[in-house]
Formats: C-alpha cells, structure tokens, sequence
C-alpha cells in the first residue's frame, strides 16, 4: 500500500531538510542541469542566469526577514550596496580568495543590520517599510560623502580574485571551461546552493519556527518564551548578511561597478522591489520559491528583450520600448499575482503536487 | 533675519504641498490601513492632466487646475474599483504590493501619452516677488501657499462637520458600528481614494509649476513625503500637516544654513534631514507625534 507522503507521523520528518527519495533524486539531477548549463549556454544567457543567481540570494534573504519574520524592508538596495562597496575597496587586487571576501561581506552586512536593531524593535509593518526606504536616502548622502570607501560619485569598480583554494573561477580551463562568464555562474550558483542549505537549515527548526511565531503575533510568541530582541534583531542581522553577500556577487562580480546611482534613489528603490516581487511570485516563506522568484524576475525582462520586438506593438519606433513594457510587465505581474494567487509559484507547484499524491482523490 | 524668513515662507510651501501629499497617504490609511504607493502616479496624472488643460486645449489656468483635481480625484475612483476593491481583506502587504505595481503601469502609461521629456507648465502666478521685513518672497510661492491652504481648509472642514466625514471618521474607529449605523464602509473607502487622488493633483501642480519641470521623475517627491506623515503618524490628519509644514521648513532651513555653518556636512544634507528628523522622532514616539498607539493582543 503506498503511504501518503503529505501526511507526517514523526516529528523528525517535520524536520528533515529534503523529504523522500523522489525529492532528493530529482533536486540531484536539477543541480546536474544547472552545474552543465555553462557547455550549452551563450555568454549572455550565462550573465542572465549569473544575475538570477544574486537576486536568488538577495530574495532568500529577503524572505527570512519578511516571509518568515514579517518585518517589511523596501529598502534591502542598501545591504547590497555595503556588500557590492566592501568588495570594491577591500577585495580589489587581493590575494584572499573568494571565502575571505564572501565572510567578510556578511559579517559587516550582518553587524549593520544588528544595528538597524532598534528600529526593528520598535517600528512594525507599514511604519518599518517606509524607514528602510529612508535607508536608501540618508545612504545616497553617506556613498556620495564617504569618498574614501566609496569612490564618491564615480563609484568603484570591483574586480575581486575569483578563487576558492587553488580553483580559480575566472578561467576553469581543467574542465573545458575558459570563459570567465562560465566560471563566474558557476561560482554564483554554488553560492546559491550555499545560502540555500544554510536558510533551510535556520528556518526548520527551532530559530524558524520562533520567527514564524514573531511573524504570526509577536505578543504571543514573547509569552510563550520567544525573545524578540533575538529573533526580531537576529533576522535583520542574517537578512542583511545574505544580501550583503549578493551584493557583493552582483556588483562585485557580475556588474563589476557600483555608484551610488545604482544603489539609492528610483533605482536602488526598484532594486529593492524587485526582490519584494521575487517573493511573492515565489511564494512567501519558501526557500525554493525564492529562488523561482528570483529566476522567474530575472529571466522574464529578458525574454521580452529578445523576442519581444516581434511582438506588433514594441520596439523603439513602436508604441511601447521594451523597457516600459517591461515595467508595465513587472507592475502587472505583481498585482495578478497577489490578485490571484497570493501564496505565489510554490503554492501553484504545491497544489499540483497534492492534486497527483491524493489522485484519484483530490478534494 | 531675512535668510530666516525667506527660508522659513520658502519651506512652509514645499511643506504645505508635502501636507496634501501626506494627508492623501493618511486618508487612505486610515479608512484601509493600505499605505498607498500609487500617490505617485496620481501625482503625476494631475500634473500632467494640468498640463493638458492649460497648454495643449489653451484653458485659463484656474479652469485647468479644478479640471486637474477632478480628474485626480476620477482617477483615485478608478484605482479603487479597477484594482484595489478587490483586495478588501487581503493581507495589508499584498495591497501594498498592489499599489507598488499600479505605480509601474501608472507611469508607463503617463510616459505613454505625454513622452518622457521634461514640459514647461509655465509661470500662472507671474514672475513678480514681494519684501516682506527683508525677505524676498516670490508671489508664486505665496500663491502656492494659498491653494495648498484652502485645500486644506475644506478638506477639514468636510471631516470635521459633513455628515458624510463623520460617517468616514466613525468607519476609520470601527467600521462595524458605523454598518450598525447604517455607513456604507465601500462608499468610505471610494471616498477616501478620491480625495486623496485629488489631494495628489494638487500637490503635483505645485511641485511642477514655475522654475521646476514636469516629467515623470516627479512622481518621486511622493516618497519624499514619507517622512512628513511618519513623523504625524500614519493615521492622523492633522499630524501629516504638521509632519509636512516641519519637514519643508527644517529642510529648507538645513538647505540655507548648513552651508554657512556646518560646511564640513557638505551638498545634499538637506535632503537627509527629515530622514534624520523622523529616526529622533520614532525613537521616542514609535507611532508618530499624533499617531494612535495600536493597541496589541496576545
């Protein structure tokens, strides 16, 4: 007879990291697809990927800071730009490789985020929004004055060593790959797969479900023993670890240049959004919706670059230019989705999934 | 003493502007606890629809503007019912959200009909200053000042003693006894979109007249009054006047004095200052100067 594998009977499978064989053989072979997609892919597709990659690890970020613990942050651009800012001044020309730069990014992400505590503390839901995004603005000032670390308005150029031990990711020439662009998503996504375990590993035990108690009724969960100043300052701590660290991936090794530009005012406010969008289109406390998110926010604009200007109505000298398009596609997107499906992707996926386990069945 | 002044009138009207920008932020919140993200786009669609009127059809200027603010507040009617009446119950991030992505499809769309360059809205008050103790006050901002204070004026009069404020003032304390009372809660809320819509058409014909241009950017001075109605307290009237009129003046003040006094700070402090000013204020008051403390329940 075959177990009904949506039913758990042991506290143990609540907590296991991948749940059944089925699961673990196919996540085995994504990574496969994912690790052989340098021998197929164009360099431009790689980059596009490469970009997917840093917003994967920008969203679970965000995701351990709004999904699991309901704090709102429009303002997730600033703890990019210390990682994408730290790697220009510090990482340039040294010879540490890339886990001397990546830990170093975080620790510094993580002890500013410690201490935004305080706002965490005090501010909640729409009042805590609205001073992150003052983040990016008092951080314009701080980039543009800061022009020692920052390199004022000009900004840096990263070009950090791209090592791990004796395997250089910029020239992988032992395994047939030669371009740096190959190297780099392949170091990208093994970061991907990093946080990944790592976010998992934190939210399936006893830190998440605490967080998902702050999240749920922060009163109640204080009462039941849950301290607030841990989880509610120790979530804007690893949030902004991670994101620090892919802002240090996308600025630091994709972009390879940071101003304060990109960081602040409209831009760094649409970077911000994008990962809140990633999000939701993902799914709300998921791990693996976050990288759907990220993949799907990072890869659509894309798509519509390419084959978009078949379309009758864009183009340059048509009615719409891809970029507007784009952006009325990203707004769109948003508000289908909370519309429709609010639980985003992973419910989409879940619900497919239970629909097949309990056939013939399916209530 | 003149620089003081100058600074002081000089603020009081960006301020003012900020106060109707803020009290179309607390409106909404208060009726819906939605923080509205497309005031923005209403913004801009005001200003442009100014534009419209004034330059392209060549109607007298105050024609334009009451046609601006009708047309700001059909369009707050519109984002209601297209969008936002959908999402009634929903979790209040989701309608965050919302808001966030009518914004991109608002703007596209202004950048659609009336192109991305910057337009001219012209000078409709003149070009004339007046002395005041030393001060030299251009009449377009006195004029500015007068409108953005009129606005205001009706808009708390109607809260205050209109049957049907009172009925939005009862819904926003608890929107079930004001049913039992027989207040439609969906009107109020309708309401509540299209005074802020025209609330934001008149911010956005002030901030875009004489010296500044009209372009889609504009839509931003919208996130510029965060800090004004943070400061009030998010679901205080009152407090987004007060919040906008001391933002504008200490942002003014920082823009005239700093460089003075405190050069070492050097360009574009003034811009941070109400950051500065709300972080001192929610440190202390975490709800804002007038912001009502919610009252929290295991």
């Amino acid at each position: 007879m075959a177990r009904a594998r949506s039913l758990h009977t042991a506290y143990a499978q609540d907590l296991t990291v991948f749940r059944g064989r089925s699961t673990r053989v196919a996540l085995a072979a994504l990574i496969v697809l994912a690790a052989l997609m340098p021998y197929w892919l164009g360099s431009d597709w790689l980059q596009t990927f490469s970009i997917a990659g840093c917003f994967a690890v920008g969203s679970i970020s965000l995701n351990l800071l709004t999904g699991y613990t309901g704090q709102v942050s429009l303002g997730h651009a600033f703890f990019l730009a210390i990682g994408g800012y730290t790697v220009g001044h510090i990482a340039n020309d040294s010879s540490a490789g890339v886990i001397f730069w990546l830990l170093l990014v975080a620790a510094l992400g993580a002890a500013v985020g410690a201490a935004l505590g305080p706002f965490a503390l005090r501010l909640r839901g729409s009042y805590l929004a609205i001073v992150t995004i003052g983040l990016l603005y008092v951080s314009d000032y701080v980039w543009n004055r800061w022009t020692w670390f920052t390199g004022g308005g000009l900004g840096e150029q990263p070009n950090p060593p791209l090592t791990i031990g004796p395997v250089n990711f910029a020239k992988l020439s032992g395994i047939g790959l030669d371009t740096r662009e190959q190297g780099v998503y392949l170091l990208i996504w093994l970061v991907v797969v990093v946080v990944a375990v790592l976010s998992k590993n934190l939210v399936r035990g006893r830190p998440g479900r605490a967080m998902q108690a702050v999240r749920d009724r922060d009163v109640a969960a204080e009462a039941i023993g849950v301290s607030l100043v841990r989880y509610k300052v120790g979530a804007f701590a690893v949030s902004s670890a991670f994101a620090a660290m892919a802002g240090a991936l996308y600025f630091g090794v994709v972009l390879r240049t940071i101003t304060p530009e990109l960081v602040t005012g409209p831009q760094g406010l649409f970077l911000s959004i994008q990962f809140v969008a990633a999000i939701i289109i993902g799914g709300l406390a998921t791990i693996y919706g976050s990288i759907i998110g990220a993949l799907f926010i990072a890869v659509i604009p894309e798509l519509t670059r390419r084959f978009g200007t078949h379309l009758p109505f864009i183009g340059d000298d048509k009615l719409i230019t891809v970029n507007s398009f784009n952006n009325v596609l990203f707004g769109a997107l948003i508000v289908l989705f909370l519309v429709i499906e609010p639980y985003g992707l992973a419910a989409l996926w879940r619900r497919i999934k239970l629909y097949f386990l309990t056939w013939p069945f399916s209530y | 003493m003149s620089q003081f002044l100058e600074a002081v009138i000089n603020g009081a009207c960006v301020g003012a502007a900020y106060a109707l920008l803020g009290l179309g932020y607390v409106i909404i919140f208060k009726a819906t606890e939605v923080l509205n993200f497309a005031q923005g786009g209403m913004l801009l669609f005001g200003a442009y629809m100014c534009y419209n009127a004034h330059n392209t059809w060549g109607l007298p200027w105050y024609l334009s503007m009451v046609i601006a603010t009708l047309a700001g507040a059909l369009f707050g009617l519109i984002l209601e019912q297209v969008a936002l009446r959908f999402l009634v119950g929903q979790p209040v991030f989701a309608q965050i959200m919302v808001t966030i992505g009518l914004l991109f499809v608002i703007q596209e769309g202004v950048n659609l009909v009336w192109g991305g360059d910057a337009l001219n809205m012209g000078d409709p008050w003149g070009l004339t200053t007046v002395t005041v103790f030393g001060a030299i006050i251009s009449w377009a901002y006195i004029w500015r000042l007068i409108m953005a204070g009129v606005a205001l004026i009706a808009f708390f009069l109607f809260f205050r003693y209109s049957r049907f404020g009172t009925a939005m003032r009862a819904t926003a304390d608890d929107h079930e006894a004001a049913m039992a009372q027989g207040v439609n809660p969906n009107r109020v809320y309708v309401a509540a979109w299209v005074i802020s819509g025209a609330c934001a058409a008149l911010a956005g014909i002030s901030f875009t007249t004489g010296s500044a241009q009209l372009q889609p950017t504009v839509q931003f001075v919208a996130i510029a009054a965060f800090p004004a109605i943070i400061l009030g307290g998010l679901d205080s009237p009152g407090g987004a006047v007060v919040g906008g009129l001391t933002i504008g003046i200490l942002q003014n003040l920082a823009a005239a004095y700093v460089p003075q006094y405190l050069s070492w700070l050097g360009d574009g402090f003034d811009k941070v200052v109400p950051y500065l000013v709300l972080v001192a204020v929610l440190l202390v008051r975490p709800y804002g100067l007038f912001g009502t403390k919610e009252v929290r329940r295991v």
